[in-house]
């Protein structure tokens, strides 16, 4: 009942985690590695568009245009033809993403009377991409109309666009807080799912049963020294941002160190509830698996934006912890932004942690079946 | 083959055991394709917009208008001066700041040019990007509204015959249509549904495999197995198959969800998808099966299983396109069976595909799933050897 117990358990907790040196490797290097391979990897802008051009009277306007999408570096022309029937083929063996199909006599409309004509045609099996390629072809083809314009006199309306926060759209400023955020619930929450469940499955759970510790203090004993663990997750997490992919850090970096500590408790008290509610290691496992890795991936705006999705969907992405510290460190990384602006989230944050914390203490039973 | 049949029986029984747990390994899989097959696009469908208008004239009202009237677009504030809007996007209460110089309609009437400022919040750039692509969009066309009202001349000839006379201003707009092949809806869920049901079955088959030996080796059962005249090929086999065929009827109730709930078409052969399946499962748990042997502790297993299957994940090409990525990602993409798979669902299911289109990707999954078998049956004769 007393301190001392509670001291001595975390004492052996510690001797746990330090003497598999194994183990206690992979949990120090895993989210590191992670950030760093992911935060290189992926790209949310789209490069390297390849593009047939279907051009049956070639003129200058056609090659300005073609021009034009050349010294965007997005595009690559792969073929030029004029006749359409090239297209298929090569959408179908995914030699090609977008096609630029002129209409015959193309430039002399653009002088006369009659429209001038432009399909682009995209390969849309992936959507995502293909909206994308869309959009790119259209801001080329305005691009040119509106110097077009300019030259003639007609009206124009030049707009002048302002990427706040993330000027160059860098897709590392993007993804990393993001990254930090699905890695760090993931660890997190398996590392004391699975430690607890280990003592149920080895039958060590028994003796700290009649121990004179409360079941409270097991599952405070479970988690502060997983918390020091995934504490220095965070440090080495954070420190790669910096170091490697120089995200900036506008904000103040005690908040967004105090914030990581409350997320990674949310995380560690969901992986506890789970070791209280399952019975074999595995179940644990698999439970704490299926529970953080795809929602809190797709669920928490990290990659596709909450704003995206159907409105009945917004209120399941509440319960994703990620969506809320995933907006605090983008907050704190890209804004400087503070706790006045951040409230709401650090609130639901806290809430969560107590609410999963009162949870796990519940269900977890003090005696054997 | 007696054995096995023993071995199997003791597995399964084993598995079905814990009733909780296979509940969930069925139900949790469904519940989540249901719920995520709506969450992954990218399409912005309204952006709130916070308007800074120090015009007040016809000219710009009609621009907020015509923001608005695409639906892409709601005003949420607005005021004659930036720093609300600015505090308001700190605060995430809006998108985009459109804001619009005191001279705005001066400058049309006079010089034919005139100038907005958009500011977005690219805190989240994708969306930024896409909105940005839709005000545009919606900009340029206003600009021709606009030409077309101030040359009355012009916008009549044309109105009236559709070839009038040549035009005085000159250069016409180009009429741009879009066209998407295969998905003209650009609906996001039949490329999406199939891609994350894979990935939830691949989960769980992985994470289960990769704990079965480890968990024996903890216990203890394994020595007393490896003193039984059982081949180790036998035994491995005994490992594999419960959770390949719990697997591929876990997939069979997605692809009941994807058509019956998400209307995914189906368009080519459904035994083909079922045989591709099987090879795949072979290759993917065949990794959970190595990991086994390679660790001592499930908590070591899970957490290798974990680092595989993040980068099967994020490295599939389901979430950010692999084109994008550096040439060393885009090798270790090739490495993921996931991807292979996911392309041979989309090809059969989404266009159709036969068994000749798909040759390549199922000949690269075969040969990954004798590789990897081979790899764990070695690895684990050495460990009992």
């Amino acid at each position: 009942m007393n301190r001392n117990a509670l001291r001595a358990f975390m004492v052996k907790e510690f001797r746990h985690i330090l003497r598999d040196r194994q183990t206690l490797t992979i949990l120090l290097m895993l989210p590191l590695v992670q950030v760093i391979l992911f935060g290189y990897a992926l790209r949310s802008d789209v490069r390297d568009i390849r593009m047939a051009v279907i051009d049956p009277t070639p003129d200058h306007a056609t090659l300005e245009l073609q021009s034009r999408f050349l010294s965007t570096n997005r595009f690559r022309i792969v073929t030029t033809s004029q006749t359409p029937d090239v297209i298929e083929p090569l959408f179908r063996r995914g030699r090609a993403d977008v096609a630029l199909v002129f209409d015959p006599d193309f430039a002399s409309h653009l002088r006369g009377t009659e429209p001038a004509r432009l399909l682009i045609a995209v390969d849309a099996s992936d959507p995502n991409a293909g909206t994308t390629y869309l959009s790119y072809a259209r801001a080329v083809i305005s691009s040119y109309q509106a110097e077009l314009s300019a030259q003639n006199r007609q009206v124009r309306i030049v707009t002048e666009t302002r990427m706040r926060f993330n000027p160059t759209l860098e897709s590392v400023n993007l993804f990393v807080p993001g990254l930090i955020a699905l890695v760090l619930v993931l660890v997190s929450a398996l590392m004391t799912a699975i430690s607890l469940s280990r003592e149920k499955e080895r039958g060590t759970m028994e003796v700290l049963l009649v121990s004179p510790l409360r079941p409270q203090q097991i599952i405070v004993g479970k988690v502060l020294p997983y918390l020091a663990l995934a504490f220095a997750n965070v440090l080495t997490a954070l420190l790669a941002a910096w170091a490697v992919f120089h995200v900036p850090f506008r904000g103040s970096v005690v908040l967004l160190l105090a914030e990581s500590i409350l997320y990674t408790l949310v995380s560690l008290a969901l992986g506890v509830l789970v070791a209280a509610r399952t019975s074999s290691q595995r179940a644990a496992m698999l439970t704490a698996a299926l529970v953080t890795m795809l929602p809190n991936a797709l669920l928490s705006g990290m990659i596709f934006p909450i704003a995206s999705m159907p409105t009945w969907l917004v209120p399941f992405t509440y319960i994703a912890p990620a969506r809320w510290f995933i907006v605090i460190a983008r907050g704190i990384m890209l804004k400087g932004v503070g706790l006045t602006i951040l409230w709401r989230e650090t609130l639901m944050l806290s809430l969560m942690a107590m609410l999963l914390l009162a949870a796990a203490m519940r269900s977890f039973k003090p005696r054997l079946e | 083959m007696q054995t096995l049949r023993y071995l199997l029986r003791k597995e399964f029984l084993q598995i079905f055991r814990d009733r909780f747990m296979v509940a969930q390994l069925m139900l949790m899989p469904i519940i989540q394709l249901l719920l995520l097959g709506n969450a992954a696009t990218f399409e912005v469908k309204t952006a709130r917009m916070y308007v800074v208008d120090r015009d007040h004239s016809e000219t710009s009202r009609g621009l907020v208008d015509r923001l608005q009237a695409s639906r892409r677009f709601v005003a949420v504030g607005s005021s004659p001066s930036t720093d609300v809007g600015d505090q308001w996007m700190l605060e995430r209460k809006t998108d985009v700041i459109l804001g619009i110089p005191s001279d705005f309609e001066r400058d049309i009437v006079r010089t034919r040019t005139a100038q907005v400022q958009l500011v977005l919040n690219a805190e989240d750039g994708v969306a930024a990007g896409v909105t940005q692509s839709y005000a545009a969009q919606i900009i340029g066309a206003y600009a021709n509204e606009l030409e077309a009202e101030l040359t009355p001349m012009v916008s009549t000839a044309a109105r009236g015959s559709g070839a009038g006379a040549p035009t005085s201003a000159g250069a016409r707009p180009i009429e741009v249509r879009a066209r998407g092949w295969y998905n003209p809806d650009l609906n996001y869920r039949d490329y999406m549904v199939p891609g994350i049901l894979v990935q939830l079955v691949t989960l769980v088959g992985t994470l289960m495999t990769a704990m079965n030996i480890v968990r024996e080796k903890e216990l203890g059962t394994l020595d007393q197995l490896s003193v039984t005249p059982l081949s180790q090929s036998v035994f491995m086999a005994a490992k594999l198959i419960p959770f390949w065929i719990i697997a591929l009827v876990e997939l069979t109730l997605g692809l009941l969800v994807a058509r019956f709930v998400f209307h995914i078409p189906m368009l080519g052969s459904i035994p083909l998808v079922f045989a591709a399946a099987a090879i795949y499962l072979l290759a993917a748990l065949g990794i959970g099966l190595f990991v086994s042997t390679l660790v001592d502790t499930q908590q070591q297993a899970m957490f290798v299983t974990f680092f595989i299957i993040m980068i099967y994940l994020l490295m599939s090409g389901l979430f950010t396109p692999i084109r994008s990525m550096p040439t060393w990602a885009q090798w270790m993409a090739q490495l993921n069976p996931m991807k292979h798979f996911i392309e041979i669902m989309r090809a059969v299911l989404l266009k159709g595909a036969t068994a000749r289109d798909i040759l390549q990707p199922i000949g690269i999954l075969a040969l990954f799933g004798t590789v990897v078998l081979t790899l764990a049956v070695r690895q684990y004769g050495r460990r009992v050897g």
